[in-house]
Order: structure tokens, then C-alpha cells, then sequence
């Protein structure tokens, strides 16, 4: 179980990193889409160059739970398959890491959209 | 006799007066300023139809059909309809003008179609081609939101230049000067806008992007009639909003004509309150058109103004140009309202 | 002429320039961090109960948090409040993977009208899609430069 400051860690960095996303939104006027897209590859960049497994193991949740761990994700799985398998691992390894939120993602979004309707916004 | 004036004006000799008009409005601009100006309110702005889009078709060909009914009409008096909204191929327009089967102009120039609707309407009118002219502008939120920004659900924010799009449709009913049944409102000129593009690349900043149409169309039409601000009891331009608005007063000033918030109204400044906190105000289509043949034409009739320069402005962007890297040009066409008397 | 045209254009955008409405970015941001803060302390809470209560390896805990999270977070779309969150949270609320679930959500229900297919199925990835091109581009990139290396 995690302590106290765990939770505080993942609380700290984990809204420090949407701050950084805020910052990138409000100052340069990027739009959510791009947004996303250089999270996660700055996750797989950072992940790669070995700088964000330290940030994981102090944050935990706070470093995961945000766009670049899902690049974190992604890179770590294919660093692994690239070891364990070579070149078909570095294929295969980041789309099994994350699989499982891809699945979820496609399944949950698609059951959503047959059953609600979409509101405006007042 | 040549009835063009100047280098882009028009001047109309069997002035077209307006007969009768009609708006219909979403809920979010029911609870607005000009609430109790508007003909109808919907409490929903999906109108018991499955989609926005059908939604949106539904207030067009109402619109039409209850400023007929004022003017005490049948829609097969109707000479010619004018109109167009905001979504590709102005679908709302087309498929309300299936189902009402008139003759049937589409037109396109952003949210600057009111203005344009009126303008080739009192050209008809003016010309003898036609006796009685709907024109016609409609947008509605949702559609415009989902064709030219994000899906509604999407947890995002606005920026605070963005403006929101009036759901509503305006229609006025125009006729020729001598009909009696007439409200005793003309359209007397007309300057036909040039498209004006400075480089605004920021889609969400309408105003900026339209300021600078706004501006040549007010200096070209003041020189072309060779009239001054002081002849207008009110400058009306469509939806600049807050932030736009303050930039017309700026370049127009520099261009000699001292235009100011005594002598301006914008229609997407007025037509949502304060606490509604819609960022810098109105746009689209529907909110000239709305406002005109709600409010506007109301004061005009009841001889608070006049005399007024009509001039929705309309950005003429698209998903792909903006995409592609492309700047927005704008676009603003005028027309003089004068209420007057039938000689 | 065409000189001064593209003058009249920079001092024109100058004036916008001067004159935009400012964000309020700094209490933006810390509306952004309480958000995300909040949902990543969430994550942490449900990776603990996989942990600790259904005895689950640590990577094994963090897919089930990724999904819950996802879960959580199209629910929320479906039933029209995570576009709430965002006006409140602005960042906060897209950056996390619930930011993920939610641009998969909002287009296809937007959508649903134009059909199961080309409606819905077509419009899963309109905005999310991007994501995954990258993301998963860059991992394989990672993965052979990773062979390279060992090689």
C-alpha cells in the first residue's frame, strides 16, 4: 500500500505535468489534439533516453497516469521486446504494453457513443 | 438611368420596403438581452429532430414560413427565396427550400449573408424582377461547432477571442415601395463588399479577422454616396464581437471616419448577456439576422433610428484552408435601412 | 504595392496583437493542477487496490488502472460531464488518459446519426487517431534503435 507521500508525489507531479499542457495551451495557442500527440511522444522520447523511469518510480500514478506515461508505456514495452526479441519484439512490444488501455479506449468509446446522445454546450 | 454609384455602391430607385420579418432562436439566446424581441424560443435546440443539422433546416423553413404568415401571405407569393448558413453546401438553406418549393437562390458569404440576401434581394425587387423576396440567414451552434471546431463532448476550453454561434434564423419579407400593407421601412442603397484579408491566421479570432471588411466596406460606401457618419443614426455590423469591434473603431479612425461605441452597435455584443460569459460575444450568420428582424427593425419601425448602415461581416474560412495553412479573409456587405415614406 | 500591403498586414496584426483579451493563465493553471493532480491521486488509489486487494503484478495493476481510468472517463462523456470538467479544468483534464478517452468518445457520439459505421467506427480516431500514429511510431522507432544498440 502507499504511503501518505506517495499520494502527495503523484498529486505534485502529476498536476505539474497538466500545468506544463496548460502553460503550451494558453501561451501558444495549440489545440488539445496536438497537445496529445506531443505528450505521448515526449513520453516515448523521454522514456527512451532513460529520463522518465526515475520520475515513474517517485511518482507512481503521477507520472503514469498522464499522456507521457502512456508514451512511457509504449517505449518501455518496446525496449523490452526490442531485448527479448529483437527486431519483431521492437514491433510488437509497445502495442502489448498498452493493449489493454488501447482495447478499453475502442470498446468503452464505442458502447458510449450507441448509447448517448451528445448534448450542447449552454 | 445607371443606379451603381461610386466604385462598389448601389442605389435603389423603387426602394424595396420590408413587408414583415420573422426570428426564431435556440434557448441559450432566449435567455439573452433581446429575449422578448424574438418571435419564437425553442426550449431545445434539437426541435424534436434527431439531429442538429435537421434541427437547423426546421428553423429555416419556419422562419420563412412565419414571416410570410405576418405579412399575411401564402409561401407561393414568395417571388424568389435568398439564404444560405454556415454548413458545406449550405444544406439548411437547399433542404428548406426543397420542402418549401419556391424559386430559390443559395447564397454564401459566411456571416455576412444577411446582408448579402437583402442586397441581391432589393436588387430583384429594384429591377422588377420580382414582387415579394424572403432573404434569409440561419446558423445554428451545434452544426457550425462540430463542422468547424470540436466535437461538442470534448472537454476543451475556448480561447478568450472565441466567439459563440447564434442558433437562430432571421427572415425578412421584402416588397416593392408602393405596397401598403408594407412597414414603412426601405432599403435605399447598398455597397457590395470587397474581400479583405490581413492575415489573421487564428480561428479563433473571428473579429480581428473581419474588422479590417468591415472597415473598407464602411469607408467605400461613405465615399461612394458621398455621405458622412453624421448622416446614420447607427452603424449595425454583424458579429465583430468585443474585441473586434474595438479594432474597427481603431482603423477606421485612422482612415478618417471617427466611429465609436455612441454610434456602433455590433449585434454579437448585444445579444448574449454579460453572465452568460460567452468569451467575446456572438457570430455566425444567424446573429445579424436574427437581430434585424427582431430588434432592429422594431426600432427603425418605431422611429428610434432613422437611418442605419446594415452591415454583417463574414469570415470566409473552411476546415481545409485553415488546415492548409491558410490566412482568413473576411468579407462585409452593406445596406442603408431608412424608414421613410412611400414618395 | 505588394510591400506595403504585407506592411499594412504586420502593423494591422500588431494592433490585434496589443489589443487580445488576456487568459487568465495563472489561475488557469492551477485550476489545471488541482485537476490533474486529483485524477493521477485516483490512479494511484485504484493501482494500490489492484495491488494490494486482487494481488495483481505491478504491470498487470497499471493496465487495470488505465482501464478503469478510460472507463471512468468515456462514462463521464456519455452522460455529458467531462465537457464540464474541461471548461473547469482546461489541461487538467486532457493530458491525463482520461483526456485520451474522452477525444475518443466526443467525435463518434457526435457522429452516431451518420451511422454504426462510417458515424461511429469512422469517427472513434479523428482526433485521438494522431495519438496513436505517433506514439506507437515513435515506440517502434525506440524499439530498433534498442536492437541497434545490442547488436
Amino acid at each position: 500500500m502507499s504511503s501518505f507521500t506517495d499520494y502527495l508525489w503523484a498529486f505534485v507531479i502529476g498536476g505539474a505535468i497538466c500545468v506544463i499542457g496548460q502553460l503550451l495551451i494558453s501561451l501558444t495557442n495549440l489545440t488539445p489534439s496536438r497537445i496529445l500527440v506531443l505528450f505521448v511522444t515526449s513520453g516515448v522520447i523521454l522514456t527512451a533516453l532513460g529520463l522518465y523511469e526515475p520520475l515513474v518510480e517517485f511518482a507512481g500514478a503521477g507520472a503514469k497516469v498522464p499522456l507521457t506515461g502512456f508514451g512511457y508505456s509504449l517505449a518501455k514495452g518496446a525496449i523490452k521486446g526490442a531485448m527479448e526479441d529483437g527486431v519483431l519484439g521492437a514491433f510488437t512490444g509497445g502495442i502489448t504494453a498498452t493493449a489493454g488501455g488501447v482495447a478499453a479506449a475502442i470498446l468503452f468509446g464505442y458502447l458510449n457513443a450507441v448509447i448517448f446522445k451528445p448534448k450542447t454546450k449552454k | 438611368m445607371n443606379r451603381k454609384i461610386g466604385k462598389q455602391s448601389l442605389i435603389f430607385e423603387n426602394k424595396p420596403q420590408f413587408l414583415s420579418s420573422a426570428a426564431i432562436v435556440g434557448d441559450v439566446e432566449g435567455k439573452g438581452n433581446l429575449a422578448e424581441h424574438f418571435d419564437l424560443i425553442l426550449d431545445d435546440d434539437r426541435w424534436g429532430e434527431d439531429s442538429w443539422e435537421k434541427s437547423e433546416r426546421k428553423m429555416f423553413e419556419n422562419a420563412v414560413k412565419l414571416a410570410v404568415q405576418k405579412a399575411k401571405l401564402e409561401i407561393s407569393d414568395i417571388d424568389c427565396l435568398l439564404g444560405g448558413d454556415l454548413l458545406n453546401q449550405i444544406i439548411s438553406a437547399n433542404f428548406a427550400a426543397r420542402s418549401l418549393e419556391v424559386p430559390f437562390l443559395g447564397l454564401y458569404s459566411a456571416c455576412s449573408t444577411m446582408s448579402e440576401s437583402l442586397l441581391v434581394g432589393s436588387m430583384l425587387i429594384d429591377g422588377g424582377y420580382a414582387n415579394k423576396v424572403a432573404c434569409t440567414a440561419s446558423s445554428h451552434f451545434s452544426t457550425a461547432e462540430r463542422q468547424f471546431r470540436l466535437p461538442l463532448e470534448m472537454g476543451s476550453q475556448s480561447t478568450p477571442t472565441a466567439q459563440r454561434t447564434v442558433t437562430g434564423t432571421g427572415c425578412s419579407i421584402l416588397t416593392n415601395k408602393d405596397d401598403e400593407n408594407g412597414m414603412n421601412v426601405f432599403i435605399t442603397s447598398a455597397t457590395i463588399g470587397k474581400v479583405v484579408d490581413m492575415g489573421i491566421a487564428d480561428a479563433n479570432n473571428m473579429g480581428a479577422a473581419m474588422a479590417p471588411a468591415a472597415m473598407d466596406t464602411i469607408v467605400t460606401h461613405l465615399d461612394d454616396t458621398k455621405t458622412t457618419l453624421d448622416d446614420y443614426d447607427l452603424v449595425v455590423t454583424g458579429d465583430l464581437g468585443f474585441h473586434g469591434s474595438d479594432l474597427l473603431y481603431e482603423i477606421c479612425s485612422e482612415h478618417g471616419v471617427p466611429l465609436s461605441e455612441k454610434k456602433h452597435i455590433d449585434c454579437g455584443k448585444i445579444i448574449f448577456k454579460a453572465e452568460q460569459k460567452f468569451g467575446c460575444g456572438a457570430s455566425g450568420c444567424g446573429c445579424a439576422a436574427t437581430v434585424l428582424n427582431s430588434y432592429l427593425l422594431k426600432q427603425i419601425k418605431a422611429g428610434v433610428y432613422r437611418k442605419i448602415l446594415f452591415m454583417a461581416t463574414g469570415a470566409l474560412l473552411s476546415t481545409v484552408s485553415g488546415m492548409q495553412g491558410d490566412t482568413i479573409p473576411g468579407i462585409a456587405h452593406a445596406v442603408v435601412i431608412e424608414r421613410g415614406s412611400r414618395q | 504595392m505588394n510591400d506595403l500591403r504585407k506592411e499594412e498586414q504586420r502593423r494591422y496584426q500588431n494592433k490585434v496583437n496589443e489589443r487580445m483579451p488576456k487568459s487568465e493563465t495563472a489561475l488557469q493553471c492551477v485550476k489545471a493542477f488541482c485537476v490533474g493532480g486529483l485524477i493521477c491521486v485516483i490512479g494511484q488509489f485504484l493501482n494500490d487496490c489492484a495491488i494490494v486487494h486482487m494481488g495483481l503484478d505491478k504491470d498487470m495493476a497499471s493496465t487495470f488502472t488505465c482501464i478503469v481510468l478510460i472507463f471512468i472517463a468515456a462514462t463521464l462523456t456519455g452522460l455529458g460531464i467531462y465537457d464540464k470538467i474541461g471548461r473547469f479544468a482546461g489541461a487538467g483534464s486532457v493530458v491525463p488518459i482520461t483526456g485520451f478517452a474522452n477525444s475518443i468518445v466526443a467525435p463518434a457520439m457526435e457522429h452516431r446519426v451518420e451511422g454504426y459505421v462510417m458515424g461511429i467506427g469512422a469517427n472513434l480516431f479523428t482526433i485521438a487517431g494522431p495519438v496513436l500514429v505517433y506514439g506507437i511510431s515513435a515506440s517502434v522507432i525506440c524499439g530498433l534503435i534498442t536492437c541497434l544498440i545490442i547488436a
